[in-house]
């Protein structure tokens, strides 16, 4: 694949030693559920110093939300902090309560959270709320007002007068975040606690919200405890990362060290589980860890990582493992660390064999949809032309309000498009709307959806939800469906036992394969998923992207791959499809797209990936927010952000949809050769800022 | 490189999918059972059933022929005294039992099941058939319930059946809308997207698929008409317009003997009306236990 | 703003409509024989008849329809069978004083409920939330009839603290008017305590629950100045909505209290007239108590969307 630039890991240079800011000492947390107390926090210990940013990563359940909340001491009436001291600047706040707890949280410490909307009230202006973070300090009214709105545009707020009259549900996601973030830097606080702050936005917003974080984290010496299971975040965003397992740090070290030399065998698992360096399906299968993630509170061994780890022993389960210095301020917990080149890559081989271009599955001429809200009119999607081939996977990609939902819905017949739209599957149009699609159209095109417990009906069994699948999309009956069933769970590895399982019995993942079989129930031609493995864990998710892969070589379905996550994209799309407003602005195949040179909105969109490979790149920073789909821009839709944009030529007329390349098409006015210069440009930048300092933005 | 992923720590499943269903069965009632509301309610609920189904047998005196002096206070031989007729109070309350917990529950079957079936139309098709259907139960809605079943039992007379048919009928837009609100949740979730896509009868996705969703808040909602059943009908057998006399049912008692209150005899207004009282909480009590545990 | 207003008036008249119509239904279309009815089961058939005839009972529906919607446009709503005088007149001033007598019971009740719901919201499960829990789930319980029946034998004829029947003699000052009535409105004040209270409470455990709590707590707030500025106005949205929808069922509960008590409002009028079978008084005591429910639930509306920001400017748009 591509030749990534060497990225060198420096010796993390010698910090002069400061107090820690944060210092976790081997936290102890139980939930008590009904009457049972349920161990989370197995003895946490870590230390963050101020100006230093540390990550904590994990799976669900492994009690990295639990410690964050712990160290600003917001817990939940049923947690018992069973053992350990949490010292902030010196001073335990697990024994504070009452006024000395209010103190503290006024003052030394602060937190930023996962979505923003619901942080602020929403039935008070803007303003008042964030004059309050002022006023608690002691200023008042006026000068709090006053530095509300230098917080407000410390946080590049272009018009703090006018956000800090509006409502909170009238703002942006983007914009509700630094809200929050203006409200939590109020104080200046010792300790910084932000809890998946961008999980839930946009790529470009997540991308501009990241930044300004780093910025001003990099101007005050708040010590920062960063939270998230997204791995590029954490790589790019934090000096520190702790990895968790089941309520313990198994591993903890410079950021950049453990994800290129990771010594645990789960670190390693997590790592090799995600698509990265640009690996597709055709190369190996993503490597999955066996077993499943354990339920909060469950008893467990000595190692917490015992049962599924392929380098495990009986030393394990009898002694707890020691923590080993490896070198460069990295530790790890195992025994046998130092058999860790064992751990084997998947066989390449396994994967899926590239794909001959096969006959035509889907043809969509000129799809529009348009919606009719509140008297007006909102284009959803508008003039869209694509092609889905047998046997391959079309990724579509965009953000909100780029109206891939919408095309999948009315691929599906969900919704029913504009006057004027054309959708072929094979020979035939097909009918608007499922409800009147004839049976064998029904079968052909099934879906995936990102949700499985919404997905599954709960009050039915396994085996009834496929029997039901099978016996309604393909006519059969008796013994004949009772067959199929088993062999679609076959297929997906489902055992007997689970064909009798209800759905809230089944993990996550174990839902998800329930859901595809379904979806294969009548051998369909065509698969829309849709953010199939958003949902789902890092490990989890490999597993079913492996399974997708494999469905789709053995029967040669199509499958339309919605997806805001590009590295599942990369992993499993043979072509891939760029969305901006409703209408497609690239398309081509996988390689190429990544490769470029591409749209500038996918050029932003590519930098804007938080990405865990360390390669250092220029953001390219989009102003402004997506514009709102009721009222698109004129001319080319991107025109109003596009940094190479062409004044007098891009804001009148649209582009066309334009082969410039074999099998590549894209829409916009720049010639492909201008583009492929301008990006070579960009990336000659970047290699050479590597070698000679710190990254500076574009 | 084991893609399986097995199923780990869960739940110990029982061979057959009928087996666990008794299992969560047994254990739901064993939640319930814990709940000291429930306890109380249902106590008090069996009692009164078992003296509606028993009535003259257990009754010490004949509730309806048996004459002893007037207003008796409350003493060994009665033990609730007697009314302004002579009739032993105890023996009343005890018979009374009957009609209130025969009428009550048809009507609030009636209203259940006819509001459930409105519920499951309006709140799956939506559209033009659900604004006008909830134009009319709005308009239920706003109706007076004591008025409008005062004037539907002047114009038809006070008949038992007609309390149960006015009753019921004037509880169906509630349920209708508790229904149709418990279905939206449902309609929402993409199992019913995916029951279309593969071609499904509005008529199986509302039977099979989403009705035993509902299940629970109906059963819950079966238990609040109950209650309420209970309490208009008293009310109404009060007011003089629902059972007749010379039934001993107990709003009729309070009605006939109130007026006694303030030259001091309280005894025959206060037992019944305490009955009345106690049906009703029982009741509420046991729907609320129901309604926590489907919360949960 | 004014948009949403104006779509809720016109479906509010819509459903005044079809109140209406169902009353029609009712009245009309049941089988009854009106002229029956008013002269009684002994007079020959001539006079039923003859009454019938001037009734226009025997006209064909759709044209009694029609007259029926033509007088409620023009608030015509017939004569009393009873005496053959107007009804409205009467209904209004009955209705004047049962609403008296609601507001007392309302104003009894509202702040104490409202307390309650608070101060159990605050602390869910513990033994203060599950004894108010108790408390209002076994009071709303009980008809108002019942409770005020308790409070007669008790409060009226044991402990002699206050009159029984609510008739406050003439030119009463203001404090002896209000113990008349203070029994009365205290029936219903216990009963609705319950909802209002169970209504706040749960309203408080949602807001409590949420997001934003979170945030204004770890501002550092003290729980009252939380309570003051971020519980209170979204906690009380539900309360305010069951408030509204009450009053609709206050008069209702008030028939029962005000037999009890004696006190000469909308429920004896209704009472009476249901004794004397006279039903164009009933008809039209029922439009107008469900008008007054529609205007409560209308303002109920109305004071939500004030509260809610969100509900107000989108619709506005």
């Amino acid at each position: 694949m591509s030749a990534l630039p060497n990225v060198e890991i420096e010796p993390t240079p010698p910090v002069p030693s400061k107090a820690a800011a944060l210092k976790v000492e081997d936290l102890h947390l139980a939930y008590v559920v009904r009457g049972i107390p349920r161990p989370v926090l197995r003895g946490v210990s870590f230390e963050v110093k101020p100006g230093e940013s540390y990550g904590l990563v994990g799976e669900s359940g492994c009690g990295k939300s639990t410690t964050a909340y712990a160290a600003v001491r917001y817990l939940p009436r049923n947690a018992r902090i069973t053992k350990g001291r949490i010292l902030v600047a010196g001073d335990d706040i697990v024994k504070k309560s009452g006024d000395e707890l209010r103190t503290f949280r006024t003052r030394h410490a602060s937190m930023v959270y996962q979505d923003p909307g619901s942080a602020l009230n929403p039935s008070t202006k803007v303003g008042p709320q964030v004059v309050e973070a002022f006023t608690i300090l002691g200023q008042d009214q006026k000068r709090a007002r006053d530095s509300a709105l230098a917080a407000l545009q410390r946080v590049q707020i272009a018009d703090p007068e006018r956000v800090m009259g509006r409502y909170p549900h009238q703002l942006s996601g983007g914009m509700q975040q630094r809200v929050v973030i203006a409200m939590a830097l109020a104080s200046d606080p010792q300790l910084l606690v932000l809890d998946e702050p961008t999980t839930g936005l946009d790529a470009t917003v997540e991308a501009s919200v990241l930044d300004l974080v780093r910025a001003l984290i990099a101007e005050t010496s708040s010590a920062v405890l960063l939270i998230a299971h997204n791995l590029g975040v954490i790589r790019t965003m934090c000096d520190r990362v702790g990895v968790m397992y089941a309520g313990k740090i198994v591993e903890e070290g410079p950021a950049a060290q453990v994800f290129e030399r990771p010594q645990h065998p789960y670190t390693v698992g997590l790592l090799r589980a995600l698509p990265r360096h640009g690996v597709t399906k055709s190369e190996r299968p993503l490597a999955t860890i066996p077993g499943t993630l354990p339920q909060i509170g469950t008893p467990l061994p000595t190692c917490v990582f015992v049962d599924r780890c392929p380098l495990a022993t009986d030393l394990c389960r009898d002694v707890d493992p020691p923590i080993v210095d490896v070198g460069n301020g990295q530790w790890t917990r195992c025994h046998h660390w130092d058999r860790i080149g064992e751990i084997k890559e998947p066989a390449p081989g396994l994967g899926q064999a590239a794909i001959e271009q096969g006959d035509m599955a889907l043809q969509l001429d000129n799809v529009s949809k348009t919606f009719r809200s509140g008297g007006h009119d909102v284009p959803a999607l508008v003039g869209v032309d694509l092609q889905l081939f047998d046997g391959e996977t079309l990724g579509l990609v965009g953000e909100s309000g780029s109206g891939k939902s919408t095309l999948a819905k009315t691929i599906l017949g969900i919704e029913g498009p504009d006057v004027g739209s054309h959708i072929t599957l094979e020979d035939h149009e097909l009918g608007s709307l499922a409800a009147k699609r004839p049976s064998g159209d029904k079968r052909q095109i099934q879906m995936v959806f990102q949700n499985p417990d919404s997905a599954l009906n709960r009050g039915k069994s396994v085996r009834s939800i496929l029997g039901r699948s099978v016996s309604k999309l393909t006519g059969l009956s008796g013994k004949a469906v009772d067959d199929r069933v088993d062999k679609l769970a076959d297929s997906l590895r489902l055992t007997q036992r689970h064909l009798d399982l209800k759905p809230r019995q089944l993990s996550g993942g174990l839902k998800q394969r329930v859901a595809i079989a379904r979806a294969f129930a009548g051998d369909p031609r065509i698969v829309v998923a849709d953010e199939p493995t958003s949902a789902l864990d890092v490990s989890v998710q490999a597993a079913i992207l492996n399974v997708l892969s494999e469905l789709q070589a053995e029967s040669r379905t199509s499958y339309l791959l919605i997806s805001h996550d590009l590295g599942v994209v990369r992993y499993l799309a043979d072509r891939i499809a760029v969305m901006y407003l409703g209408r497609v602005q690239e398309v081509g195949d996988s390689e190429t797209i990544f490769r470029g040179p591409n749209h500038p909105y996918t050029e932003a969109l590519l930098s804007a990936v938080p990405n865990i490979d360390g390669e250092v790149r220029t953001r390219i920073r989009l102003d402004g927010e997506v514009p709102s789909p009721a009222n698109p821009p004129s001319g080319c839709v991107f025109h109003t952000r596009c940094p190479r944009v062409i004044k007098g030529l891009c804001e009148v007329t649209e582009p066309p949809l334009a082969e410039v390349e074999p099998g590549h098409l894209m829409k916009c006015h720049i010639p492909l050769e201008e583009l492929r210069r301008l990006q070579a440009q960009r990336k000659e930048l970047v290699v050479e800022e590597q070698s000679v300092g710190p990254v500076e933005e574009v | 490189m084991d893609a399986t992923a097995t199923v780990g720590p869960v739940t110990p499943v029982g061979p057959t999918l009928r087996s666990e269903r008794a299992q969560a069965r047994r254990e739901t009632l064993a939640l319930l059972f814990r709940k000291p509301g429930f306890l109380i309610g249902v106590v008090i609920l069996a009692m009164w059933a078992v003296f509606a189904v028993l009535g003259e047998s257990i009754a010490p005196y004949d509730p309806f022929n048996d004459f002893a002096r007037r207003h008796v206070p409350p003493g060994p031989e009665h033990l609730f005294g007697t009314d302004r007729l002579g009739r032993d109070v105890l023996s009343r309350v005890i018979v009374g039992a009957r009609d209130v917990l025969l009428v009550a529950p048809l009507a609030a079957i009636l209203g259940v099941v006819a509001g459930s079936l409105l519920g499951l139309i309006m709140g799956y098709y939506r559209g033009f058939i659900d604004d006008a259907i909830s134009r009319v139960v709005e308009a239920f809605l706003s109706l007076p319930v004591i008025l409008v079943a005062l004037l539907t039992l002047v114009v038809l007379g006070s008949s038992t059946l007609v309390v149960v048919l006015v009753v019921g009928i004037l509880f169906t837009p509630i349920v209708a809308r508790t229904v149709r609100s418990a279905v939206l949740s449902e309609r929402q979730l993409d199992y019913v997207t995916a029951a279309k896509l593969r071609g499904e009868s509005g008529l199986y996705i509302i039977t099979r698929e989403i009705f035993p969703n509902v299940l629970g808040p109906i059963v819950v909602e079966l238990t609040v008409r109950f209650g309420y059943a209970i309490f208009t009908i008293a009310t109404l057998s009060f007011l003089g317009v629902g059972i007749q006399p010379p039934s001993p049912d107990w709003g009729l008692t309070v009605s006939d003997e109130y007026t006694n209150m303030i030259s001091g005899k309280w005894w025959p207004t206060l037992f019944p009306a305490l009955a009345i009282a106690s049906c009703v909480v029982a009741v509420n009590l046991i729907a609320d236990a129901l309604q926590s545990l489907t919360g949960e | 703003m004014i948009r949403w207003l104006a779509r809720r008036l016109v479906l509010s008249l819509i459903t005044l409509w079809l109140l209406a119509t169902i009353v029609f239904v009712i009245a009309n279309v049941l089988p009854n024989d009106v002229g029956r009815t008013i002269a009684g089961p002994f007079a020959p058939q001539e006079t039923v008849d003859a009454i019938n005839e001037r009734l226009g009972t025997n006209d064909p529906l759709p044209e009694q329809y029609l007259r029926a919607m033509r007088n409620l446009v023009t608030f015509d709503f017939g004569n009393s069978f009873q005496n053959r005088q107007p009804v409205l007149p009467a209904i209004v001033g009955a209705v004047g004083r049962s609403g008296l007598l609601a507001a007392y019971a309302l104003l009894l009740t509202i702040p104490i409920a409202i307390l309650a719901g608070l101060f159990a919201g605050r602390r869910r499960d513990r033994s203060a939330d599950r004894a108010i829990v108790l408390a209002g789930v076994t009071l709303s319980s009980i008809p108002e009839f019942v409770i005020g029946t308790f409070l007669v034998v008790v409060v009226g004829v044991q402990l002699r603290l206050l009159p029984v029947i609510a008739r406050p003699p003439e030119n009463a000052n203001i404090i002896t008017f209000l113990s008349f009535l203070a029994m009365p409105a205290l029936a219903m004040a216990i009963v609705y305590f319950g909802y209002i209270a169970r209504m706040t409470r749960a309203g408080t455990i949602e807001v409590l629950e949420s997001d934003y709590i979170r945030t204004a707590t770890m501002k550092g707030l003290t729980t009252s100045q939380t309570m003051r500025r971020h519980v209170l106005r979204n906690a009380l949205v539900p309360t305010v909505a069951v408030i509204g929808v009450q009053i609709g069922y206050l008069f209702g509960g008030i028939i029962g209290v005000e037999k009890i008590f004696n006190y000469n409002g909308m429920g004896q009028l209704m009472l009476m007239a249901a004794q004397r079978k006279d039903i164009p008084m009933l008809t039209a005591g029922v439009i107008v108590i469900g008008i007054v429910y529609m205007l409560a639930t209308l303002t109920a509306d109305l004071i939500i969307a004030w509260m809610n920001p969100r509900a107000r400017l989108e619709s506005g748009r």
